[in-house]
């Protein structure tokens, strides 16, 4: 049993060996709810490296959770490829039309140099600025999108899906753009300090495309991907199902799963045991209308299915908090982990 | 519910992307049983998107799937010679909509099934929820489905709703996208009449909302 109170770092690498720390680790991967304690507009406070960096320092000195998170948010990427973005007062920034608005295009189609990027550089920034100050204490997660999940934004959902169903080979050819700017865009948030990358990959989801197709295309992509990022990485498939692919996932060489509020995480945990930890899975959606108790509860629930034995981290099940989850909600989500999530964990409580 | 034999594999076609198969199964069923346009849509494309969409929502079949049913589906009933479904009168039928947000695929799933279940509908592309408002005083249509794939877009609807009620608007407003799958609730906190948790429940909507088949 562990005497002494672990880092933030020491707790998570603990769990990710499938050992049991002191507690179990909380992720409230918030990245919006910066700007409201800069009393910042969204679009400002993406502005600048600085300011994401101050916010989630802040974040975490509030709510005493176990990361730093340097992910701005998705659409970053497709700025990167000249892409446009579009910002909300209450929400996340999305991406605009489009870029790719034709396969003739896919010719001529070259990935961004990061280094030279500002908005990739404002990311690599932020990231430098969390490292300096958090040391080892805390792990960083920096994030991607997976080569694979990207052409979304890139194209759009209907053409890539038609390319998926109908385009081998100029899927092939997207895949191999977008695997060297995912692994180099990876690696380059690793050298800035991330800890670890998360491998956003909701598209290889079973809530989106049939396991068979998964086997010919996310999954070999991920193997591919994955084996050239030179640090761990967790998959997350940012609330789309996954117990019909955990152990495909196992194989793609990834540490950790993200997994949805729409499965059953005690199912999930015996599918995972020893193989793969888990991120998961409070509902963010719900959460807006949550009061304590209802943390409390699902807190309690989520502990109890999957933290015995290790390999857990609690955490929403989209790998993004929403800007209107409200601050009682969230020190309530800390108080219950503290108070139900001390290991060994006592299940008389329950 | 699905009958058995030829609706069966007519779904089974329909999951596996075999358009070709999907389409002779269809034209057998209009030589052979001599049906009408509208009794294969109520036998054979109503039935089978609706268990497709409900597989779907239940974790049992990809998005990838209901979407290629739903375009194979609108394909085969253009080929066939159109009859209407019943009319609201003078008044439009179904407008639909992508509430700010940038994401049509869900719009564009919508469509397909609501045409291949034989509605017409009047596309609204994308609005915001004051330009929505606009466009359903003028137009007046008796059912509004709606879609969305922001927290901050669907809680937008709230808005939208509460100006129709402003002006006792009598459209009825749907509601439906990936926010409203994962919090079951939510619909009735935005005030929509009625929510839709896959595409394929947008036929039951309107069949609620306009009737259904003369
Ligand atoms: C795949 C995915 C991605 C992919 C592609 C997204 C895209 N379409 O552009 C990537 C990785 C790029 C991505 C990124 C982001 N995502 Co995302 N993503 C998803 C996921 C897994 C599926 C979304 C999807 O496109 N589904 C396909 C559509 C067609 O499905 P659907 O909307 O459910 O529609 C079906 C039914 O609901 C129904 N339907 C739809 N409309 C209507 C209307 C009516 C009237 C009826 C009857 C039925 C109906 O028909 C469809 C078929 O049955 C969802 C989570 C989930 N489990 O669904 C999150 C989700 C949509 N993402 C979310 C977010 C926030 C984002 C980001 C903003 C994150 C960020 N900070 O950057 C970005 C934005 C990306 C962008 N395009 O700008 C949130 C949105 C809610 C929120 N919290 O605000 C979700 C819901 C995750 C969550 N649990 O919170 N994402």
């Amino acid at each position: 049993m562990p005497a002494v109170k672990m880092s933030s770092l020491e707790r998570v690498l603990a769990t990710l060996g499938h050992n049991e720390p002191d507690r179990v680790p909380l992720f409230l991967l918030l990245t919006t709810h910066g700007a409201k304690e800069l009393k910042l507009s969204i679009k400002d406070y993406f502005a600048k490296g600085e300011t994401v960096a101050e916010g989630q320092l802040l974040l975490q000195e509030k709510y005493g959770h176990d990361c730093l998170y340097s992910f701005f948010y998705a659409p970053v990427e497709v700025e990167a490829w000249g892409g446009e973005v579009l910002y909300f007062d209450q929400g996340p920034p999305n991406a605009g039309a489009p870029f790719i608005t034709g396969t003739s295009m896919l010719n001529s189609l070259t990935a961004p140099d990061i280094e030279h990027t500002p908005c990739l550089a404002k990311v690599l920034e932020a990231t430098r600025l969390m490292k300096k100050s958090i040391g080892d204490k805390s792990p960083i997660i920096g994030v991607v999108m997976s080569p694979f999940s990207l052409p979304v934004m890139q194209l759009g959902f209907e053409a890539y899906l038609e390319m998926i169903l109908h385009n081998r080979a100029q899927f092939d050819q997207l895949m191999e753009v977008n695997i060297s700017f995912s692994v180099a865009w990876a690696n380059a948030q690793l050298s800035a300090g991330a800890t670890a990358i998360c491998y956003f990959d909701p598209l290889s989801s079973p809530t989106i495309i049939p396991r068979e197709l998964y086997l010919q295309t996310g999954f070999p992509v991920a193997v591919e991907a994955l084996s050239r990022i030179n640090g761990p990485t967790a998959t997350h498939l940012a609330s789309g199902r996954a117990l019909p692919i955990v152990d495909d996932l196992a194989q793609t060489g990834t540490a950790v799963v993200g997994v949805s509020a729409e499965e059953d995480l005690a199912v999930l945990k015996e599918a995972c045991r020893n193989k793969l930890s888990l991120l998961g899975n409070l509902n963010g959606i719900e959460m807006i209308r949550w009061n304590e108790n209802d943390a409390f509860t699902a807190v309690r629930k989520a502990i109890r299915q999957a933290a015995p034995g290790g390999g857990f981290i609690l955490s929403d099940n989209h790998g993004e908090m929403p800007y209107q989850v409200p601050d009682q909600v969230l020190q309530a989500i800390c108080t219950a982990v503290r108070q139900y999530g001390q290991y060994p964990i006592q299940d008389g409580d329950f | 519910m699905l009958q058995s034999g030829q609706e069966r594999q007519f779904r089974e076609a329909l999951i596996s992307s075999s358009d070709d198969e999907a389409r002779s199964i269809i034209w057998k069923a209009k030589e052979d049983l001599k049906l009408t346009r509208l009794e294969i849509i109520e036998r054979y494309v109503v039935p089978a998107l609706d268990s497709i969409g409900a597989d779907w929502h239940e974790g049992e079949l990809a998005l990838s799937q209901v979407y290629v049913s739903g375009r194979i589906c609108e394909t085969i009933i253009n080929e066939l010679l159109p009859e209407k479904r019943v009319d609201p009168g003078s008044r439009p039928g179904i407008g639909l909509v992508v509430l700010n947000d940038h994401h049509a695929l869900g719009k564009r799933i919508v469509s397909s099934v609501l045409k291949a279940g034989g509605y017409s509908l009047i596309d609204y592309g994308i609005m915001s929820a004051g330009q929505l408002f606009q466009r359903i005083r003028e137009d007046n249509p008796a059912l509004v489905m709606v879609s969305v794939l922001m927290l901050s877009s669907a809680l937008e609807v709230k808005n939208a709703i509460s100006n129709l009620a402003d002006c006792n608007c009598s459209t009825k407003i749907a509601v439906g996208g990936a926010p409203f799958r994962l919090d079951r609730q939510l619909w009735l906190e935005v005030g929509a009449d009625a929510v839709g948790f896959s595409a394929a429940d947008s036929l039951k909507i309107a069949e609620q909302y306009l009737g259904g088949v003369e």
